[in-house]
């Protein structure tokens, strides 16, 4: 289905919506103040843009770097060319192990292959230890965001979903009960787990060591009492020294969540004693990336969210409107990358307002990216035919001028003298959930023609 | 294939792939750790109201037998029937670290006391390795944990953190700020997720 029929189901619940859309304004501001805090923020800005960058195009240099410092330091590596090598190379590690039970911390890569079902498929369990994930595991659903995966769900729904599989009592939805219950239930299961699988958020070529950041501790556990740690990145996820982590760990939980830093920030550099570590590489259509000029930035990502929080559309249609493992301005990008045709609709789903650019901790040019991506979506011939005919009838419109001046007149007189049921029907998607703008009295042509004749008066104070 | 040779297939693959249309090189920025980056007048005042807001609380004590005293009147600890030590003089250790091999022996921890490297006011961060403890799994699975740090290693930034440490050289370290926590259940903050339900930094002044 294309993002448009998604968001109407979505907006159908309009107090959910209109929910949904404060709890992630709620986020936004936290971010906008921990960002006001930092003095120099636009120039970590800067520093992390540039060092992704730099790092992009020194990539093989780099990947062959941490290769190296990563073997010295007792870690297996692996490299995956698409999500299936992924998913093989992991069950090969665990099948050697014989293990039974995983525990897994968020890792979106892992849900970008589709592992979780993979794995489970060849009889693993695999238990997501994030609380938001583990309630979207246990609701059999995909996460709504990448940060907060279950902030389409209202505290009764967790609830009820608690109480069905963690027998919690009926009735009870207090967020510190709910989620004492949880810690409970995911104590047991680390304490039985084989292995850990993690994501990561960082990995050092300088060192080989990779950092992995969570406020619930969930990852660190998770790795910390099985023998066996397998980290999953793509990769594009390397930076080149230690120094780097200082400005990519002052930006991303004040974007992500309006934190200082995330609880936990944990380096790994080699297995614990008697123990294995291991990494895979994993491409799946990055090396595609980054030979595209236009598309090359959007691999900056750190995966922080704030696009996410801040876009208007993403607020009010859920994240479940996209249909994609990230979902969002970044993810509207992604997803097309991957598969044109399947999430042809994303790019438009975005009125190109560039909030999501001017929150971007990296500096990814979101917005002018999901233009140039309308741009390829149109040479590959993937835009709805209402779409383009529209399109042109507006450009035809555009280009007269006569034309436009007096559609203008008409549309300003009509907005005035036209009773409602005239104006607000179902062949005007404008009016649909919303009030138009009152009509102004004059274009904006003539008030700037009114503007520029007292502005040349030379005796005008408003000069 | 072998999984041996399919990996280096792999790898090949994926490098030939990457090398074949490489953007021009951009210059890395210079990171000094001196800065210019943000500093506080009084750090360690700055650590302590950051680590409050992380549910964390700060407690300056003039030596470890203050730090003792402080302890043993702390509700957590006074509660906890496993608890754990390895800085000899604060608080007590019902249990031999170093008899236990296997880490999940440690399920049961009610309280650790640990030992911080130096923290951070920017965002009251403490620095540990693995080096202070024979399992790592210490910083996390205890119910209540105490990180103890000298008064003085407090530092103002994160470029001013990783200018003094070896990163690479402990199979685990990282960076603590504030107890564990998870707010995924209709953005209410909730302290106690998966690892400690309350942090306590002790800053030292004799040591």
């Amino acid at each position: 289905m294309s993002h448009p029929p998604l968001a109407a189901e979505f907006t159908a619940n309009r107090s959910r919506a209109h929910w949904h859309d404060k709890a992630l304004w709620f986020v936004r501001e936290k971010r906008d103040r921990m960002a006001n805090s930092v003095p120099e923020w636009e120039q970590l800005r800067e520093h992390a843009s540039a060092i992704k960058m730099h790092t992009v195009s020194q990539l093989p240099l780099y990947l062959e770097q941490f290769e190296r410092n990563a073997l010295a330091l007792g870690v297996h590596v692996h490299w995956a060319e698409t999500a299936e090598d992924h998913n093989r190379i992991v069950l090969e590690i665990l099948q050697r192990h014989s293990v039974k039970r995983i525990v897994k911390s968020k890792s979106m890569l892992t849900e970008e292959c589709h592992l979780n079902p993979f794995l489970e498929k060849n009889g693993i369990e695999v238990v997501d230890t994030d609380l938001g994930e583990r309630i979207v595991q246990l609701r059999n659903e995909p996460p709504s965001h990448i940060v907060l995966p279950a902030i389409h769900i209202r505290k009764e729904e967790v609830g009820e979903c608690f109480h069905e599989h963690l027998g919690t009592e009926k009735g009870a939805s207090d967020p510190a009960y709910l989620t004492e219950a949880a810690r409970g239930h995911l104590r047991q299961k680390f304490c039985q787990a084989d292995a850990g699988i993690t994501g990561v958020n960082f990995a050092i070529a300088e060192t080989g060591g990779i950092v992995v950041c969570t406020n619930e501790g969930n990852a660190d556990l998770g790795v910390s009492l099985p023998k066996v740690h397998i980290a999953c990145m793509g990769i594009e996820k390397l930076i080149p020294r230690v120094s780097d982590l200082a400005v990519f760990l002052r930006l991303l939980a004040r974007s992500a969540t309006g934190q200082p830093i995330t609880t936990y920030s944990s380096h790994f550099h080699g297995p614990r004693p008697g123990c294995e570590l291991h990494v895979v590489l994993v491409d799946d259509g990055r090396s595609g990336i980054i030979q595209s000029s236009e598309f090359r930035r959007s691999l900056s990502c750190i995966r922080c969210g704030a696009c996410m929080n801040t876009c208007p559309v993403y607020r009010r249609s859920g994240g479940h409107s996209y249909e994609s493992t990230v979902p969002g301005p970044i993810g509207s990008i992604l997803a097309p990358l991957k598969d044109s045709e399947k999430h042809s609709s994303l790019p438009f789903a975005c009125s190109l307002c560039g909030s999501c650019t001017d929150v971007c901790p990296v500096k990814i040019d979101l917005h002018h990216q999901l233009l140039a991506m309308r741009g390829l979506l149109g040479q590959r011939r993937l835009i709805a035919t209402s779409k383009k005919l529209s399109m042109k009838f507006v450009a035809g419109i555009m280009k007269r001028t006569w034309l436009f001046n007096l559609l203008g007149k008409f549309a300003r007189l009509s907005l005035r003298v036209l009773p409602r049921f005239a104006i607000y029907h179902r062949f005007n998607p404008w009016g649909r959930q919303r009030e138009l703008p009152e009509a102004p009295a004059k274009s904006f042509r003539q008030m700037y023609a009114d503007r520029k004749s007292t502005a040349s008066n030379p005796g005008d104070k408003s000069k | 294939m072998s999984s041996a040779s399919k990996n280096s297939a792999a790898r090949e693959a994926i490098l030939r792939r990457v090398r074949a249309a490489l953007p021009q090189s951009t210059p890395l920025p210079e990171l000094p750790a001196s800065g210019p980056w943000q500093t506080f007048e009084d750090p360690t005042t700055r650590f302590r109201e950051v680590l409050e807001s992380v549910g964390g609380l700060m407690v300056r004590v003039p030596d470890v037998g203050a730090a003792d005293a402080w302890l043993r009147d702390f509700e957590p600890w006074k509660k906890s029937a496993t608890r754990l030590t390895v800085i000899p003089g604060l608080g007590d250790s019902t249990l031999d670290l170093n008899s236990i091999d296997d880490p999940h022996a440690l399920e049961h921890v009610g309280f650790a006391v640990l030992k911080g490297h130096f923290g951070v006011a920017e965002n009251a961060a403490v620095w540990v390795t693995d080096a202070d403890v024979r399992h790592r799994v210490l910083y996390f699975i205890p119910q209540h944990m105490a990180l103890a740090i000298p008064a003085s290693q407090i530092v103002n930034n994160m470029h001013e953190a990783y200018g003094r440490i070896q990163v690479g050289g402990y199979p685990f370290s990282g960076f603590i700020s504030g107890p564990s926590k998870t707010a995924d259940i209709e953005q209410s903050l909730v302290i106690g997720a998966h690892g400690a339900r309350s942090l306590v930094v002790f800053l030292i002044e004799e040591w």
